[in-house]
């Protein structure tokens, strides 16, 4: 599926719930399915800055495409950043580079969008893009 | 004096407003209070009728202006006892006036093997600033522990004031837990040994009767957005003969007397150490919000906390998992807890859903937290309008956030 149509399922998904609290209860559920990001990379580098929570994230190639895994102290963050993942995880670094997320927004989570928010999911949305551009430029230089 | 809580409530206007449809509970008063019309009114009237630049002027708005400011100065001295109007300058804030005190005093009294003593619960203001003075100066950084209820052993406390301390810097109420040190204790003792004390103040001055003459500090800080005025102000109170001693902190205009090309002569205290133009919107709603303060009754505000303080303690107490953080015997009306091994972050996602602004995190006091081995905590802060009922809502939230998590 493409990044759009992956967005649209979601929004689609969350659009069952009514109220704030079906929607977090979604969002702790989703937290409890995050691609568990391998225990030896929960270190200090794949930390992403962000005071409240720590997440840590991990991005490997295969085949072409970006796979990425992630863990949070916080459960919350946890389903934040699966909801990324979902999005993100096997794309190709240019779908990943130009992807424009709106999503978040629509399913109204849009507190979380705001750059002070204490869980960064711009800051995740940022360490994602980068790890594309990275991938991107490793394989243009082979 | 008759304390009147929905009288007070219909003076902050903000408390009429909604969050996601529900009556805003605010709980983050240790952050920032919220402003009582007259403080706006103040702020809006000066822009309206009166604002000019001060202390330059002949022009009638000028001199209104600086009368005005000056009546703030001394009124603000009147309301914390400091000895002379002079002592009290004008900061940006605490951590402002902090600043200054370690620039200004610390770097000119402190040398290489010297000791600054500071607390374990120190917010990062009070902390980072000696921390870097003493990398500068190559001198030592000793911090006084504190125990598992948030409280300092006055006996460690003697012991490291040695003959090698040459400034005690302490938080007269600690930020995440609350607890009220026996600073004038803690004075006394740095007394007796010729060390100066530095009182982070931040915290007191909306919860109690500071009274500089009877504590005896050389320095005492704080700001006004946290006693309903407005941010961007506050106070160093120094005694005069330290601020003789110090260099000023910053230069410009206002701080000097005589100006050549080459050469300059400074002005006075206090006008020595507030070289620009200054906050003076703020200083007027400052001025207001303690002449609220005043109006109100801090003998009544501090009896309403106190109540506030027992009944949350043990409305939470009564909750399964709920864990307290601070529980020093003398204690303002914070609480800070965790629930269960909740995250505080999702904690507090939930607890904003009910329009409860309350507040997650280290609290600009990491070491804190690292002394109880947590990523942070919750903490709800309360101030003279809030209500038992608001802490019953506060334990309701707090029970939908562990079904949530459980
Ligand atoms: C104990 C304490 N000290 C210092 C500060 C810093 O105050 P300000 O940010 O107003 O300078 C605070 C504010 O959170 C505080 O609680």
């Amino acid at each position: 599926m493409s990044i759009e149509e992956i967005q649209e399922q979601i929004i689609t998904e969350f659009s069952y719930f009514d109220d704030w609290l079906d929607r977090y209860n979604h969002l702790i559920e989703m937290g409890k399915s995050v691609p568990l990001i391998n225990e030896k990379y929960k270190t200090k580098n794949y930390l992403i800055g962000g005071c409240q929570s720590r997440v840590w994230l991990h991005a490997a190639m295969k085949d072409g495409l970006i796979i990425f895994s992630a863990e949070s102290d916080a459960v919350i963050t946890k389903g934040i950043v699966n909801l990324l993942i979902r999005v993100f995880s096997g794309q190709t670094p240019d779908t990943i580079i130009d992807a424009d997320i709106s999503f978040i927004d629509k399913i109204g989570l849009k507190e979380h969008l705001s750059p002070t928010r204490s869980n960064g999911l711009m800051s995740m949305i940022k360490q994602m893009k980068l790890y594309a551009l990275a991938f991107k430029t490793k394989s243009a230089n082979q | 004096m008759t304390f009147d809580i929905n009288k007070i409530r219909s003076d902050f206007p903000i408390l009429q407003r909604k969050i996601y449809d529900k009556p805003l509970i605010y709980l983050d008063n240790a952050a920032t209070t919220q402003k009582p019309q007259i403080v706006i009114d103040r702020i809006t009237d000066y822009y309206t009728y009166e604002n000019a630049n001060i202390h330059r002027g002949v022009h009638y708005l000028s001199q209104i202006d600086t009368t005005a400011f000056e009546n703030a100065r001394e009124h603000i001295a009147r309301f914390i006892n400091a000895p002379k109007k002079e002592e009290v300058i004008f900061t940006k804030g605490t951590t402002e006036s902090i600043n200054l005190v370690a620039a200004s005093f610390g770097r000119k009294i402190l040398n290489k093997g010297d000791e600054v003593l500071v607390t374990a619960m120190e917010h990062h203001s009070n902390l980072v600033p000696w921390q870097m003075l003493c990398y500068e100066k190559e001198a030592r950084l000793k911090v006084i522990p504190f125990n598992d209820k948030g409280e300092i052993d006055l006996s460690t406390y003697q012991m490291m004031l040695g003959g090698k301390t040459k400034i005690v810097a302490l938080p007269h109420i600690s930020n995440a837990l609350g607890t009220i040190n026996p600073v004038k204790e803690m004075i006394r003792m740095a007394h007796e040994k010729d060390i100066p004390v530095l009182i982070d103040g931040a915290q007191a001055l909306s919860h109690l009767i500071v009274d500089i003459d009877d504590l005896d500090c050389d320095f005492y800080c704080f700001s006004g957005h946290k006693a309903y005025g407005p941010m961007g102000v506050g106070v160093l109170y120094g005694k005069t003969d330290h601020l003789n001693f110090m260099d000023p902190y910053q230069s410009g205009g206002e701080m000097v007397e005589y100006v050549s090309l080459y050469e300059t002569s400074f002005n006075e205290i206090p006008l020595k150490f507030e070289a620009g133009t200054p906050n003076v919107e703020a200083v007027l709603g400052m001025d207001a919000a303690l002449h609220y303060l005043e109006e109100t009754g801090l003998d009544a505000i501090a009896a309403h906390e106190k109540d506030l303080l027992a009944y949350g303690t043990k409305k939470l107490q009564k909750i399964k998992g709920v864990h307290i953080y601070g529980t020093a015997s003398e204690k303002t009306a914070i609480l800070s807890f965790l629930i269960d091994d909740i995250h505080p972050f999702d904690a507090g996602t939930i607890i904003d859903k009910f329009g409860i602004a309350i507040r997650t995190g280290h609290h600009c006091a990491q070491p804190v937290m690292n002394k109880f081995g947590i990523p942070g905590t919750i903490r709800a802060s309360f101030a003279m309008y809030n209500t038992r009922e608001e802490i019953d809502k506060l334990a309701e939230a707090i029970l939908q956030v562990k079904k949530m998590f459980a």
